[in-house]
């Protein structure tokens, strides 16, 4: 194993020594941070953010919200590297004018997550460094959660986490929403209160964990009354 | 007469055995597609002052593996001699094990002495032994005490170079910290003035970096005294939850259940009774 390697790749030392021209590249993507979750009831949908935004070991804004309001029913969360975040929410709403004047009606919840679906994979060789999560009411007036990767897979969910804390967020509600690993446990129907709740005490605990999740939470709570905001202060540390 | 020394027989000159058989190893790692674990640095704010009676050394509480917290509340000024501490940033394990080391040798030199230590020795000490590591044991520190000849405060790098001043800061936060001391540093302040600012430059590096958090610890050396105040200052409360996590009884379920009773005979039986009084 070793024997064979005994004038082989320098490894660590070669930081110390110069060891020939080095390429230099440039990296079109950042890392900005920030954490979305969706979660979906009976008739009610969840859409939260924390509003840092942060770049290596600085913070760009503490009030940068990761939301964005695409129709009277429909709320996406978008996380990664904001550059791409800004654009492809304009492009989202571009279309969404198209469809309006051409279609004469706004567009329900699971079109938006089937157009975005075909907008990420027009760029599936040079993606956008964006984890979408859309929240909303569908036809029926029920809660509906999409979830998407970077080059548009996605499914419907009941509820998601996505961005820097997903890892640490996604098994919480796993255990709290969809009651797995446990037994011998009512399992009650998610209420608007206990939901709020629950996204709530879910980014504290992240908050805590995760460097680049804090500063402020942002919750837009969708129902048929219309979109509602709610703005909890984090640690800001 | 040489220093007595423990834990290190070392013949002089540079130490390299280890290094080249971990970039071998970190080679092979590599061709077979896996990373080698990463140390744990404190991604960390500390800074030190002199005033006129002394030292104050401040340091913040989070300790980060990667970009998670894994310690909220980690113990950054460390013990070398009553008189003298040291803060430390960069790689955990080499903060620690280096100041531990430099601090069971210098209770040796000092009792070879008869004097207590002056903080110059320290900082001799520390030098050397990074310096013969050439930058591979990732430790910046913050040297500070009180000896025979007034307050001293170092800050020493990893790769062994060492600066004597008045005030300085290290980590990753020692920018942010740095603005706060330029601003408002003035020679031979009084302990409350002095108190306050590291407190400041800490806050600044605990709010503003996102590799430092949670609370500011303080250490103010003097003559004769030493005040060790963790925390000085909870610049961060955890947020409090509004919800009960609790599992009652039963939520997780048993699939099997055996039973091994120990079959043992009673030999001797005595009973002590705690003193309580």
């Amino acid at each position: 194993m070793i024997s064979s390697q005994a004038y082989g790749d320098n490894g660590k030392m070669k930081e110390y020594h110069y060891s020939g021209p080095v390429e230099h590249k440039f990296s079109p993507y950042a890392f900005n941070g920030g954490t979305v979750l969706a979660v979906a009831g009976e008739d009610f949908a969840l859409v939260a953010s924390d509003t840092r935004l942060s770049e290596g070991y600085s913070i760009h804004s503490r009030d940068s919200p990761k939301c964005y309001k695409l129709t009277d029913t429909t709320v996406i969360g978008c996380s990664g590297f904001h550059g791409d975040c800004l654009t492809l929410t304009k492009i989202i709403e571009a279309r969404l004018k198209m469809y309006k004047h051409s279609n004469n009606k706004s567009m329900t919840s699971g079109a938006i997550a089937a157009m975005l679906s075909t907008i990420l994979y027009g760029r599936r060789f040079f993606p956008y460094y964006v984890y979408n999560i859309i929240g909303g009411l569908d036809e029926e007036g029920r809660g509906a959660v999409y979830s998407f990767d970077p080059v548009g897979s996605y499914q419907r969910d009941s509820y998601k986490a996505g961005g820097s804390a997903s890892a640490m967020l996604q098994p919480l509600l796993d255990n709290q929403i969809g009651f797995k690993n446990m037994e011998n446990v009512e399992q009650l129907p998610l209420t608007l209160e206990k939901a709020v709740q629950l996204v709530k005490d879910v980014f504290i605990s992240a908050a805590e964990r995760d460097v680049y999740t804090g500063d402020a939470l942002k919750i837009c709570i969708i129902t048929k009354e219309g979109i509602r905001e709610e703005l909890v202060p984090l640690r800001k540390d | 007469m040489a220093t007595v020394s423990v834990c290190q027989y070392h013949p002089g000159g540079f130490s390299f055995e280890n290094c080249k058989r971990n970039a071998l190893l970190e080679a092979d790692i590599t061709k077979l597609g896996f990373s080698s674990p990463a140390a744990r640095k404190t991604g960390t704010t500390i800074c030190g002052v002199v005033y006129k009676d002394g030292v104050v050394l401040g340091a913040d509480t989070r300790a980060t593996e990667g970009m998670v917290v894994a310690d909220k509340n980690c113990s950054k000024i460390h013990y070398i001699s009553p008189n003298i501490y040291c803060c430390g940033a960069g790689t955990a394990a080499d903060t620690e094990m280096t100041t531990q080391i430099i601090s069971s040798n210098l209770e040796l030199h000092a009792l070879s002495t008869g004097r207590l230590p002056r903080v110059a020795t320290a900082n001799r000490m520390l030098k050397q032994m990074l310096f013969r590591y050439q930058g591979y044991i990732g430790a910046a520190l913050v040297l500070g005490g009180v000896d025979c000849a007034g307050p001293h405060l170092y800050s020493i790098y990893p790769h062994g170079s060492t600066d004597k001043l008045p005030y300085v800061t290290m980590g990753s936060g020692s920018l942010a910290a740095m603005a706060v001391f330029e601003d408002r540093y003035r020679p031979n302040m009084e302990e409350e003035e002095a108190k306050h600012l590291v407190r400041d430059a800490i806050a600044a590096g605990i709010f503003n970096d996102l590799g430092s958090g949670s609370n500011i610890d303080l250490c103010v050396i003097t003559k004769g005294k030493v005040d060790y105040l963790r925390p000085h200052d909870v610049a961060n409360k955890k947020g409090v939850r509004t919800g009960s996590y609790r599992y009652k009884h039963g939520t997780t379920g048993v699939l099997t259940k055996v039973v091994i009773p120990l079959n043992l005979e009673v030999v001797e039986e005595s009973v002590h009774t705690m003193d309580t009084s």
